[in-house]
């Protein structure tokens, strides 16, 4: 389905999540932030947001323990980064599928 | 001079290759060898019934060389490292093995060692876990005596081998305290670093009312930053804290040692693998199935039995020097029990999520995403077909390798 999300067409799934990683900018990034209650998104998010968007190119899985590995974020803050949702708020905001399980 | 395949790892994927290559590859020109450290081949599905007094040993363990066939020489050793520049693995007391094609299906393990304070004093005192068959016998035991209080099941990261296995293992808990007529004396939580216990819209719309239904209840986004034994609780990252009386977690899984002694994995000791090929990504003489790759595909013994058909026919084209078939789909299906004898049964891959539906046939018999009693006799009923057919390389009636397209989708 297509949502407009700062002023552009975008395929998102039902859930809201871009379905094409290319259509992703940092505009549409601040949009989706504030829907989800993040507010304003600093260079801490930034960051995050990069290394996700970065990790999902390569095709490797994304997980809390590789985030928190990685240099870029430890795991504590990445909860006051994106309270309530480490995982499923982030990877909106950057515009790439949600982790899920099988089911 | 014969030419020597070796097959790291006698579970379930390993031993189906053994089968399906000592029927396709001749003799005279292959000679197979399978490593495993143990002689035994537990049926795994087995370990979440056998906490609840449902299966006894006996059904879920046999000798894994009764499961290779003539030809194939099976030897009981540790694998020390994998040296894929000289097509050489040593192993614990210092023999070397050469290949000319290596098939890695040494599986995942549990790592409770990775979660701070899991592997406390209270270890499998009142911190279980049933994905070991040491956990779930300990599990039993403490069951046998379970007079109530606050029952928590805990998933601490993904991926986890059989990912709805925790979620089976809360309904039938729901069933087992209500037969033992404890239930109203007994909570339950269901804890998951997900966003939900489903997580996939279809499935979320169709079973979201399991948990409601039967009064378990559901803490979600929670990775644990550790096990508190001192004052038995579950601490997240973010603050919260989940009390327990009984904890009964799926630790990190990772694979086996011997990949990260051999730096052959990802930060998980996962393999990078071809998701279509099932190749080693970095090694072309390298091949790897079932639990031990970092696909995006289930854990799963279904998952590793597809596999093990397309990379037959790529292990004996890439022996033929034949490009190889990008076949693979991630197809997974499997029972899921539900509580009071009842499943539901899903069939998924890559790119298909759980849908609704008659299988394996048009016409059914069972129905895809729905509880029914005749899931739950499929279930059990499995276990024969584990041992009879599916060990043995055969294909099953109905059900291909790849999945068939959804009917919702079909043109």
């Amino acid at each position: 389905m297509k949502k407009n999300i700062a002023g552009t067409e975008i395929d998102v799934n039902e859930e809201g999540y871009l379905t094409d990683p290319s259509q992703w900018n940092e505009q549409i990034a601040a949009a989706i932030a504030v829907e989800e209650g993040i507010g304003a998104l600093g260079e801490g998010h930034m960051k995050v947001v990069r290394y996700l968007r970065e990790q999902q190119a390569k095709g490797a899985a994304l997980t809390i323990r590789s985030m928190g590995k990685s240099g870029v974020v430890t795991t504590k803050e990445l909860y006051d980064l994106f309270p309530g949702g480490p995982l499923k708020k982030s990877s909106k905001i950057a515009g790439i599928p949600k982790p899920v399980g099988c089911i | 001079m014969s030419k020597h395949l070796l097959i790291l790892g006698g579970g379930t994927a390993g031993t189906m290759m053994a089968n399906h290559l000592r029927r396709k590859l001749p003799a005279t020109e292959w000679r197979m060898t399978v490593v495993d450290r143990s002689d035994k081949h537990l049926y795994q599905p087995g370990f979440l019934f056998l906490p609840f007094g449902k299966y006894d040993e006996s059904d879920i363990i046999r000798q894994t060389r009764d499961f290779m066939p003539g030809g194939v020489e099976f030897m009981q050793n540790e694998v020390e490292k994998i040296v894929p520049e000289q097509h050489a693995v040593t192993l614990k007391d210092g023999q070397e093995l050469k290949y000319d094609i290596l098939i890695v299906a040494t599986g995942c393990r549990t790592a409770p060692e990775e979660t701070e304070g899991m592997l406390g004093p209270k270890w499998r005192m009142n911190v279980h876990d049933f994905y070991t068959l040491d956990g779930a016998r300990a599990l039993r035991e403490k069951l046998k005596t379970f007079k109530g209080g606050r029952v928590v099941v805990h998933i601490n990261e993904m991926p986890i081998k059989c990912p709805v296995a925790p979620l089976e293992f809360t309904f039938l808990a729901d069933t087992f305290f209500r037969e033992q007529g404890i239930r109203d004396k007994v909570t339950l939580t269901y804890v998951t670093p997900l966003s939900g216990a489903f997580t996939k819209p279809k499935s979320s719309k169709k079973l979201g009312h399991l948990l409601g239904d039967k009064g378990i209840e559901l803490v979600t986004e929670f990775v644990a930053e550790k096990v508190d034994q001192e004052n038995d609780k579950l601490v997240c990252f973010d603050g919260r804290e989940v009390p327990y009386d009984l904890l009964v977690t799926t630790p990190t899984n990772m694979g086996d040692e011997s990949v990260r002694r051999s730096a052959l994995g990802d930060d998980l000791d996962f393999i990078p693998t071809h998701k279509h090929t099932l190749q080693s990504i970095e090694y072309p003489d390298v091949f790897v199935i079932g639990d031990a790759t970092n696909l995006p595909a289930s854990k799963a013994g279904s998952v590793a039995h597809f596999e093990s058909e397309t990379l037959t026919d790529n292990i004996i084209r890439h022996i033929e020097g034949e490009p190889l078939k990008e076949e693979f789909d991630g197809h997974s299906n499997c029972f899921i029990e539900s509580g009071n004898g009842k499943a539901l049964l899903i069939d998924f891959n890559y790119e298909y999520e759980p849908h609704e539906g008659n299988f394996p046939f048009s016409f059914g018999p069972m129905k895809l995403l729905e509880e029914s009693r005749l899931n739950h006799l499929g279930k059990l009923a499995f276990r024969y077909i584990y041992w009879n057919v599916l060990l043995r390389g055969w294909p099953l009636l109905g059900i291909s390798r790849q999945k068939k397209k959804p009917a919702a989708f079909a043109e």
